[in-house]
């Protein structure tokens, strides 16, 4: 067996491809709630309307896809350049403890700053503290020549423990009765709601602006073409005058900055404030929706509310059938693998002997 | 200091050393024949975690403890089909593959878990595998069969590596494929071969933590353990003596982390200590950076008659 590359992407593949990666995650997760003992329409019916079919259910799935949009940018631009930043976990509560830091702690600095100057102050703060949680690996893998995948893993436990640190030190909340929890953020910080009587804030409008934005740099600019280049062929765009080093850099500052803008952002927009629990791996789930967006900025938007529905749905769906909550997950992985493979078989064919 | 002296000193203290080794051994292994024949296998920590549910599952349904083990690495083995599949006969990236891979696994383990136990509040327990008192070595005695049958994986896969053609086949696949194709070796199988049984040590290395650490299989009980194994492995130079001295060095300092927090020496916060073998981690990987011989192809998809 081998693969040949095709001359032109075949348009039967093109239609099957997607028909069949969705075919093959419904033959998956239909087996695994058949044996949940509980029926397969009714299942896909009640996540598609826990997920969907409300205007409350869509304001759930678009108040989940907002850390989703910000940590699947995160790993949209790092793997463009491969950067494999596993890390997004991390940055994203190095970027919501910032948060806290600026405008939580003595009721905001203890500087009386005004709130305008305050918020922004605090998504830099989250923003460079993400940032920078990612120049180290980075750094480690253009000077020393270690691996980012696991310097980045490594650095997500050692995150949250000094996250659990802080709850349970410099930041604790004295009044959540020995619960770990931050202190709170400042009420002018939050962010204010979209649609009244929902929890959907206007950290959507950040997300899907950072999503164009990114679009928008990695099409139209210098350094969004040596980003480019950069992952496409590095020695190549090293030969041709592409500041490689220089490029990966910028991307680990970008990719970091945008997932601690995720976490900054869920504290300023849901939780308001920091606990242990706050992400239920948003930052592995980025690297999902990256993929299932072929690492295009405006499909990330796509692909982060699909990944929403999916995991909202299936938490209205469990509550009322008592299939587990887990068949999100399996969905998600499920999709993510036909989907790789569905993209590949448009562009090679498999030919044997 | 003298504190310090009494805590490694103490036996039990290098009792504990080697049992936290054990997972850690047997997935380093497993991670060290994936990379050798030039595959990143991230799948690793959902691997793990499905093989300590499935190896659990086997003997609370009445098998007996060895079958079990059967079962984790036979589970381990399906996921390192599915990585082989993804990456070598499709070429797709080994991280994303990975990923997806550790995703379903352990997606697929919390379900099964649901779905068997829908109702339980304490995890449902089975009785582990015995301490080996009939060995009469001093540290080995009060360790479980599964940790001899890692450290005598040691030499085995040094053996099969360095002295057999099949493992010269596994170390040129890894570092020339097209070399190897040139030769008559089919990189396609061998490397499918080497992920397969990598992955069932992975399975394996999951299994202990049900049915010989613990007794049972709780959420999050893996927690981390697969991406230390891919950072031993470089630190072992994908040599499997190394690996043994790496897991040990590890689990000498997670073991002594734990004491520690129990000792005078608990001015820090725990958080602290807990940090200590991951930070250490980091710290060796930056050491052994400049010397580090990566497989040449590693990480590099391999297609037919592609340069």
């Amino acid at each position: 067996m081998r693969l040949e590359r095709r001359e032109v992407a075949s348009g039967a593949a093109l239609i099957l491809a997607p028909i069949g990666a969705v075919g093959f995650t419904l033959l998956v997760s239909s087996l695994l709630v058949l044996w949940a003992g509980a029926a397969v329409g009714e299942t896909y019916g009640l996540l598609l309307r826990g997920g969907f079919g409300s205007v409350f259910a869509v304001s759930e799935t678009l108040t989940r896809a907002i850390p989703l949009m910000l940590t699947g940018l995160a790993a949209t631009v790092a793997f463009k350049a491969r950067l494999y930043n596993i890390g997004a976990e991390g940055q994203l509560y190095a970027g919501a403890l910032a948060a806290i830091a600026v405008g939580g702690l003595h009721g905001g600095t203890g500087f009386d700053l005004p709130p305008p100057v305050l918020f922004v102050l605090m998504m830099l703060g989250a923003a460079v503290a993400g940032a920078l949680l990612l120049l180290g690996p980075a750094l480690m893998k253009l000077k020393l020549g270690v691996d980012e995948v696991v310097t980045t893993l490594l650095l997500n436990f050692i995150v949250l423990l000094a996250v659990s640190l802080m709850l349970d030190g410099p930041m604790k909340d004295p009044t959540a009765m020995g619960w770990p929890q931050s202190v709170a953020l400042v009420g002018d910080l939050e962010l204010s709601k979209l649609i009244p009587q929902t929890r959907v804030h206007t950290g959507l409008l950040w997300a899907v602006s950072l999503a164009a934005g990114l679009w928008a740099l990695l099409k139209y600019t210098v350094p969004g073409f040596d980003i480019r280049a950069a992952g496409a062929n590095a020695r190549a765009a090293a030969f041709a005058g592409v500041p490689v080093t220089r490029t990966v850099v910028i991307v680990a500052l970008l990719s970091g900055a945008l997932a601690g803008l995720a976490g900054a952002i869920e504290v300023a927009g849901r939780t308001g404030y920091v606990t242990l629990d706050m992400s239920p791996g948003y930052g592995y789930a980025g690297i999902v929706i990256a993929m299932l967006a072929a690492l295009h900025p405006l499909g990330v938007i796509a692909a982060s509310v699909f990944v929403a529905g999916v995991l909202v749905g299936a938490d209205s769906m469990s509550r009322v059938i008592g299939v587990p909550t887990y068949i999100a997950d399996v969905i998600v992985a499920a999709s993510l693998i036909s989907v790789l493979v569905a993209t590949m078989l448009t562009q090679y064919r498999i030919r044997f002997g | 200091m003298s504190e310090l002296l009494d805590i490694v000193i103490n036996q039990s203290f290098w009792i504990a050393v080697l049992r936290i080794a054990t997972p850690l051994l047997l997935g380093t292994l497993g991670v060290l024949l994936c990379e050798r024949a030039g595959i990143l296998n991230l799948g690793i920590e959902g691997i793990m975690v499905a093989g300590a549910f499935t190896g659990w599952l086997a003997v609370y349904a009445g098998a007996p403890l060895w079958l079990g083990v059967v079962a984790a690495a036979l589970t381990g083995a399906v996921f390192g089909l599915l990585h082989a599949g993804l990456t070598v006969g499709l070429a797709l990236s080994q991280h994303v593959s990975g990923l997806g891979v550790t995703l379903l696994a352990s997606a697929l383990s919390y379900y099964g878990y649901r779905v068997s136990f829908p109702k339980v509040s304490t995890p449902p327990t089975i009785v582990p595998f015995a301490e080996m008192d009939w060995i009469g070595l001093p540290i080995l005695a009060h360790q479980t069969s599964l940790t001899l049958f890692a450290l005598l994986l040691v030499p085995l896969i040094a053996y099969a590596l360095y002295r057999t053609p099949v493992g010269l086949a596994v170390r040129m696949v890894g570092e020339n494929p097209h070399a190897a194709e040139g030769q008559g070796v089919s990189v396609m199988a061998v490397r499918t071969g080497a992920i397969v049984a990598g992955s069932a040590l992975m399975g394996v290395a999951g299994s202990f933590l049900t049915l010989s650490a613990f007794n049972a299989f709780f959420f999050n009980m893996v927690n981390g353990r697969g991406w230390i194994c891919v950072a031993l492995v470089v630190f072992a130079s994908w040599r499997p003596g190394k690996a043994l001295l790496g897991a040990l060095l590890f689990a000498f300092f997670d073991a002594l982390q734990l004491r520690l927090q129990q000792s005078s020496f608990a001015v820090m916060p725990y958080q602290v200590y807990l940090m200590l073998p991951y930070v250490l981690s980091i710290v060796a990987l930056v050491l052994v950076a400049r010397r580090a011989s990566y497989p040449q192809a590693l990480m590099k998809p391999y297609r037919k008659g592609e340069r």
